[in-house]
């Protein structure tokens, strides 16, 4: 299996990265705490804006990818493992749940136990992914994963008859938490639900990422052979990243299935999907929490923010109108994507906000040597 | 219509687009045997060449161009076209990445490609009359049927053989002779393999190891010109959204035969040429289930034989 070094020169073993709850009671940095403020104040802000400017209800996506984010992530920045088919554990979890919950059928088991069998759903296929495909280099594991992505998109597009074909599952319902009502017209209790979710996928990545497992993972990326003579059970670490990430994805899924009120149809979960969740893992830094977040605040906020609101500005204004293909700013959308991945590989190929062991690998100061021997 | 007709005539079909998708397998493997990197964009490229195709028979009269004019100009401007592409790009965007991570390279070839689907998307909106006026920039395009549908067997015979059955292996066959006795035989071919065999050492023999990467994008990129022209002419129908699906055909044909393995690749086009064709005519409902049954069987060689039916030896990269 070929590594993905997310750009660093494999130099050293990883320190042991820095824990902020050693220091004080309260678990964040001065950054990741005013970070969080902001994250809350967000529907407040919202409020307060002009109707033209209120970009709240576009907010839950991002968290949503970022939950699936973090969940790619696990396979592709800590292990290693190249996966171009997260869109696939997506729609599992979506169909999952939606087929567990939806009024169609007699389950309707509701939110919570949907959620939580959707994650199991997306644990058990990330497991029947990989087990026969442990054995294979990087390149045909993608490609693997690739073909899974359209395996399952195949299949949801055929059991038309429990998955309504291209129609999609529909009314999915929406969580019931403390009697709050979930529409689609109030997104405040939907983005501070997401909100306590994506706190909760960060809060457990990073936990597994300091565990015996995580640390496993990043050897394992680093160096196989060396995480071999270690004694470190390579498939059983691979195995657990890519199904543990596809718990995530499948999470992500559920919860994109519960927002939109559908399952969406079998085609919305294609290659383009896996790649923008990749893109969001990519930008923001392979292996780093908060570049995830970061990656799927940039990636899904200018898809169905600021595309949104150009759109709606220049049609305001009169501007661009009718139905030319170069008018509409959607259409740009794909070159611009692939302008700035291209842009970002030459010049920032570790992210934007590059994991702390990558950072220190690649600035590590010079007499960090002389000053152990002193 | 027999068991043994229906049978010959998927194998004809099958066989016809197989040798499509091993053109375009073709250069995904060169790509790879020599810079390792999955080149996303090579689907698209191909795209691109239809478009191109297209717009040269929207200028040579449509739907009653002479297929005598139209067909040489598209066999000469497309390759072209498309081996200018593929270089361009090569020099734009792989070239700085040569000695980055792997991945940077692949996420970049990822980029690419959603640039080339984008263009073809703007492609679609150029108001020509094959283009329909403009007004539906993302609908798919017929492509004008410059070579007839008569049936060369006779009118009475049950099986269907067209032209551009014929044309297909007329075109195809002769281009994989023909590469691989340049692989084979000249300095060129020699410099390639030597390359894909160790870069450091073949620089150190005096092989100007860009040139022959830049090479390698040229000669790929030319028989995906060639596979779009074709393709065009024989499915006569393109879209800006067909590349995705051409391009991961042919990188499974390329991954199926062993990849960096130019038999390897044909082989693997044909393979998937002829499951698809049997899913879709000797299986019922078979045709919703023939992208299944193609990654069904790429993962079940890859778990059988993880380096592909061909490749006896692949040299492990660490």
């Amino acid at each position: 299996m070929s590594r993905l070094p997310a750009s660093a020169p494999s130099a050293a073993p990883p320190p042991a990265p820095a824990r902020h709850s050693e220091r004080d009671g309260w678990p964040l940095s001065g950054k990741a705490s005013l970070c969080l403020a902001g994250a809350l104040a967000v529907p407040l802000v919202d409020a307060l804006m002009p109707n033209a400017m209120k970009v709240g209800s576009l907010v839950p996506p991002i968290m949503i990818f970022a939950i699936m984010g973090l969940g790619l992530n696990i396979v592709s920045g800590f292990t290693g493992l190249l996966n171009l088919g997260s869109a696939a554990f997506m729609a599992i979890g979506a169909y999952a749940f939606s087929i567990s919950t939806c009024t169609v059928y007699p389950f309707q088991i509701g939110f919570w136990p949907g959620l939580a069998l959707a994650i199991l759903c997306g644990g058990v296929a990330g497991l029947v992914l990989a087990l026969p495909t442990m054995r294979l280099r990087g390149d045909y594991l993608a490609i693997v994963t690739l073909g899974f992505g359209e395996i399952v998109q195949d299949v949801l597009k055929n059991l038309d008859a429990i998955t309504k074909g291209t129609q999609g599952l529909n009314p999915v319902p929406a969580p019931a938490l403390f009697g709050l009502t979930f529409t689609s017209g109030n997104f405040v209790p939907w983005y501070y639900l997401l909100l306590a979710l994506l706190l909760l996928a960060v809060a457990f990545t990073r936990n597994l990422l300091h565990s015996r497992i995580g640390r496993a993972w990043i050897a394992v990326r680093e160096d196989e052979l060396a995480a071999r003579s270690m004694g470190i059970r390579i498939a059983r670490a691979k195995l657990l990243a890519v199904a543990i990430g596809a718990c995530l994805c499948a999470a992500g899924g559920a919860l994109w299935a519960s927002f939109q009120g559908t399952s969406v149809d079998p085609g919305y979960y294609d290659f383009q999907l896996s790649v923008i969740v990749l893109c969001i893992v990519i930008v923001g830094g392979l292996g780093s929490i908060s570049g995830v977040l970061l990656g799927a605040l940039i990636m899904i906020g200018f898809n169905s923010i600021i595309l949104v609101k150009l759109s709606d500005w220049l049609a305001s204004h009169g501007i661009g109108g009718g139905s030319h293909v170069l008018s509409l700013p959607n259409n740009w959308k794909y070159l611009v994507y692939g302008l700035a991945l291209i842009v970002m590989m030459r010049f920032k190929p570790e992210g934007l906000l590059p994991a702390r062991d990558v950072q220190e690998q690649l600035h590590r100061p010079v007499d960090d040597g002389a000053g152990a021997g002193a | 219509m027999t068991l043994v007709d229906l049978v010959l005539q998927q194998l004809i079909t099958g066989v016809s687009n197989g040798l499509i998708i091993a053109l375009v397998a073709l250069g995904y493997t060169m790509v790879y045997g020599i810079i390792e990197l999955i080149n996303f964009a090579h689907g698209d490229l191909m795209m691109l060449g239809c478009f191109l195709a297209l717009t040269i028979v929207g200028l040579c009269g449509g739907e009653g161009a002479s297929p005598w004019v139209a067909l040489p100009l598209m066999l000469l401007l497309v390759p072209a076209f498309c081996a200018g592409m593929n270089w361009t790009v090569d020099r734009l965007v792989y070239k700085p990445l040569r000695n980055a991570p792997k991945l940077t390279a692949l996420v970049s070839a990822i980029g690419v490609s959603f640039i080339f689907v984008n263009l073809g998307l703007f492609w679609g909106g150029v108001p020509m009359q094959v283009m329909k006026g403009g007004t539906d920039a993302s609908a798919p395009k017929s492509f004008p049927a410059l070579l007839g549908a008569g049936n060369l067997l006779g009118a009475h015979s049950t099986l269907l053989l067209t032209t551009s059955d014929v044309l297909v292996a007329a075109i195809t066959v002769p281009l994989m002779v023909a590469l691989t006795w340049f692989v084979r035989r000249t300095r060129m071919g020699t410099a390639m393999r030597a390359v894909a065999q160790n870069p450091t050492a073949a620089q150190l023999m005096g092989i100007d190891v860009d040139r022959v990467i830049g090479m390698t994008f040229l000669i790929g990129g030319a028989l995906a010109g060639v596979s779009s022209v074709v393709c065009a002419l024989y499915n006569n129908s393109i879209s800006f959204q067909m590349g995705y699906r051409n391009g991961l055909d042919a990188f499974t044909a390329a991954v199926l035969g062993g990849i960096g393995n130019l038999p390897g690749a044909v082989l693997g086009g044909l393979i998937i040429g002829l499951v698809r064709m049997i899913m879709e005519g000797c299986v019922d409902g078979g045709s919703q289930w023939s992208n299944a049954s193609v990654f069904g069987v790429l993962i079940l060689v890859l778990v059988l034989r993880p380096s592909g039916l061909l490749s006896a030896h692949v040299r492990e990269k660490v």
